[in-house]
């Protein structure tokens, strides 16, 4: 049992590190971990695009998929080393994690070649930005029940409806969009695949106000959108499918959550006087700070378990699965103690005034966001149940009937 | 990165494992719960045959010289099948403090018979319904005789040799006893788990040698602590996983409502939470076999993170497998209850999940100073 790389790995690191080391500057450690950037989203795509592109000529943008489309041809491990060693690094993210981990994969499984060629690279280079239309206002945890639709028109397809929750569809320049083409069928049958290009006539792109006071998303209206059937992606009614292919690659694009641990608790704990005294002394506050550091460690070393199969070349265990179920719940929680701890200041969300830039008060929203975002609490534990431990799926009511015959909320 | 055990290892695993579903079935275990016995002997004979007792006993002493690796696997499977075996007493205390902390005459006399299983050790530190501390030891070492009164010990009836926590000369001490000696006394007491025997045993002027400094020996007592917990973790995975299977096979038996109980989220949730809790287990119990098996400086952190989570996972799975079975699950003909049983047992056998808590945020507090 190590922790060690095997000959190749190190090989592999090794030129990946010089190559960062010669490309980007190191981490600034000093900075403040929560603060936010002062720079208009505009400044950020700029930096963001040269790295990107910086990144695709080294063949690091991709290095998992085939060298034919701008890949390294290389394994899941090498694209877990290279992401441990930009993390060293202050390289610009938030752009292209989504088409380049969710929307460009399903299009290399399904796009012809032609558009393959046309596609991928710009994607791949940061010039081309995609985003993801799955989820609708009636249509969240049970994606398949959506209502935006699709008519055939000649070579085209008609497209009207309402997406929502897609990250960057004000500056996307292609979206991957799944519509209901049959409401006649059972909901499932009656889904149709499409790629659109995000500048046509008809599409409205809104953002959404979180619970945060930011906009990082957006709810985008279909009116009269007109697709050429060539950018259909599958068959008539084979969305479903398609879609699947997408969010098969949702959770590794997600990632993880950060922000506050166990380890600023501590120093907040350190920092902070209760009524009784130094908070560090508190047995109820060093009790729940042991639980967190273990929860965090056990996440850590079931990391290293799936990396330890990636690295044997095996595919992981199911214990890749349980990461969302507790970091979710976690970063909550222990965002909700630490602003207990701060007593009646606890209110305060000033980056001036609370500790660490507010980064307690900020993960407290962030986390409410995270436990639904790319899969609740709920829908991951109907996953782990069914899929890993093998229970039966819930009894389903949905899934023989037309899709017009379901009942519907308002 | 190789953050797993070895082929060798899993093949040890997989023959403990099956040995034990050959001659540990529950239906076995409940001989012993149902009976005066303190322990299986067919079984923990059968075990000492295998030579998993002396695995990790160096060979010049009798053992294998294999490692903590090949014991934690050992101890997994022992969890699983809730082994009614004073394995844990014998080589996870009292021949791991000695080998740790004896001198060579003392190795030499103890190591083999315990590595052999001809000999059952066990560790005495608790006296009563308090945590020992080295403010309260009642249990006196004075010119080589021990005296006082210890309770519960493992295993305390069918041992030979004990590892006593004891006072000398103002600090709290390790001691080697004989128990054959007619100077001690013993009577077995009621306890939540009668798989496993404990024991009152009372010192009166037993003769008795120091193990190790006296001056470090509250010290080289929470080091043998520490080794144990990885150990005993590793027993609340094992059980942890056979509880949360017995739960997701009764919910996949049993009808409510013209469904699968399975079928309801309340029950597969509470199963998923069982699996989750179980893995974060697992991946700490990793981290704390590879620390302890190259004797590596952070095993104190690495034991508590374990240990938390390990009884964590046990607690949650055994008693709400109990509480997946409904009403059958409360009889005493349902095998639920070995579980429930042992999971308390493993909790406080080395001290409450509070205590390692607080051990555990000592340690950050004083790795963070540092």
């Amino acid at each position: 049992m190590d922790f060690n790389d095997t000959p190749e790995e190190a090989k592999f690191r090794s030129e990946v590190r010089a190559w960062l080391e010669a490309n980007a500057k190191p981490k600034d450690s000093s900075k403040a971990r929560a603060g936010r950037s002062t720079k208009s989203e505009q400044e950020r795509l700029e930096r963001a695009r040269e790295w990107q592109a910086k990144k695709a000529e080294a063949g690091y943008a991709a290095i998992t998929w085939p060298k034919e489309y701008g890949g390294l041809g290389g394994s899941s491990i090498h694209s877990v080393i290279y992401s441990q060693e930009e993390s060293h690094f202050d390289v610009p993210g938030g752009f292209y994690e989504i088409g380049l981990g969710m929307c460009i994969p399903t299009m290399l499984a399904w796009a012809t070649e032609e558009q393959k060629q046309r596609y991928v690279k710009p994607a791949l280079y940061g010039e081309e930005i995609w985003c993801q239309l799955f989820s609708e206002p009636a249509a969240g945890s049970d994606v398949a029940g959506l209502r935006t639709k699709c008519e055939r028109d000649g070579d085209d397809w008609i497209i009207n409806g309402q997406k929502v929750w897609t990250s960057g569809a004000h500056f996307c320049d292609y979206g991957i969009i799944v519509t209901r083409s049959d409401p006649n069928v059972p909901k499932h049958k009656g889904l149709t695949f499409f790629f659109i290009d995000m500048k046509s006539p008809g599409i409205e792109v809104r953002p959404i106000r979180q619970i945060t006071g930011e906009a990082n998303f957006n709810e985008v209206f279909f009116t009269d959108v007109r697709v050429p059937d060539s950018q259909r992606l599958g068959d008539v009614g084979q969305g479903w499918k398609v879609a699947l292919t997408t969010l098969m690659n949702e959770r590794l694009a997600i990632g993880q959550g950060s922000g506050v641990d166990h380890a600023e608790l501590l120093q907040l704990a350190r920092d902070t006087e209760l009524e009784t005294g130094p908070a560090i002394q508190d047995a109820s506050v060093r009790a729940n700070l042991a639980d967190w550091y273990v929860q965090s460690q056990g996440l850590k070393y079931t990391k290293f378990r799936t990396l330890t199969a990636l690295s044997k070349g095996q595919q992981p265990g199911a214990e890749s699965s349980i990461g969302k179920i507790v970091s979710g719940p976690k970063m909550q929680d222990l965002a909700s103690f630490g602003m207990d701890m701060q007593g009646q200041g606890g209110i305060l969300q000033d980056a001036e005034l609370s500790p660490l830039n507010a980064a307690f008060q900020n993960q407290w929203f962030g986390g409410a966001g995270y436990r639904i975002a790319g899969g609740t609490d709920e829908i991951l534990r109907n996953i782990v149940s069914e899929q890993v431990l093998g229970l039966p799926q819930d009894i389903r009511v949905d899934k023989t009937v037309p899709y017009n015959e379901l009942p519907r909320g308002k | 990165m190789n953050f797993d055990f070895s082929d060798d290892q899993k093949m040890l695993k997989e023959q403990v494992k099956r040995f034990l579903e050959d001659k540990s079935s529950l239906d076995k275990v409940r001989k012993v719960l149902e009976s005066d016995a303190d322990y299986d002997e067919a079984l923990w004979k059968g075990l000492c045959e295998l030579g998993v007792a002396g695995a990790a006993i160096p060979e010049e002493y009798g053992g294998l010289g294999l490692g903590a690796l090949e014991l934690c696997v050992v101890a997994e499977e022992l969890g699983r099948a809730v082994a009614p075996v004073p394995f844990s007493s014998s080589i996870y205390l009292a021949a791991e403090a000695i080998r740790l902390f004896g001198n060579e005459d003392q190795k030499n006399k103890w190591l083999p018979k315990l590595a052999s299983g001809e000999l059952i050790g066990t560790l005495a530190a608790a006296e009563g319904v308090q945590a020992p501390s080295p403010k309260n030891l009642k249990v006196t070492f004075k010119n080589g005789k021990l005296s006082g009164e210890k309770l519960p010990v493992a295993d305390g009836n069918i041992a030979g040799v004990a590892v006593v926590l004891c006072h000398a000369d103002g600090h709290a001490a390790l001691a080697l006893v004989d128990l054959s000696a007619a100077e001690v006394e013993r009577a077995p007491v009621t306890t939540i788990d009668p798989t496993r025997g404990h024991a009152r045993i009372d010192f009166k002027d037993a003769p008795a040698e120091l193990l190790g400094d006296p001056a470090e020996g509250w010290a080289n007592y929470r080091r043998v602590e520490a080794g144990a917990a990885v150990l005993f973790a590793f027993e609340q995975v094992g059980g942890a996983e056979a509880s949360m299977n017995m739960a997701k096979n009764y919910a996949l038996d049993r009808y409510a409502f013209g469904r699968q109980i399975g079928s309801y989220q309340a029950i597969k949730h509470k199963i998923a939470d069982m699996y989750v809790k179980l893995e974060l287990a697992r991946s700490n119990c990793y981290y704390g076999a590879m620390v302890l098996s190259d004797e590596a400086h952070d095993l104190e952190l690495a034991a508590a993170t374990a240990r938390v989570a390990a009884t964590e996972a046990y607690r949650f799975a055994s008693q709400e497998n109990i509480q997946v079975h409904g009403g059958i699950g409360f009889t005493w003909e349902a095998n639920p209850q070995f579980h429930y049983r042992r999971s308390k047992l493993l909790a406080l056998v080395l001290g409450s999940a509070a205590r390692w808590k607080e051990r555990l945020v000592a340690e950050l507090e004083r790795i963070n100073a540092a």
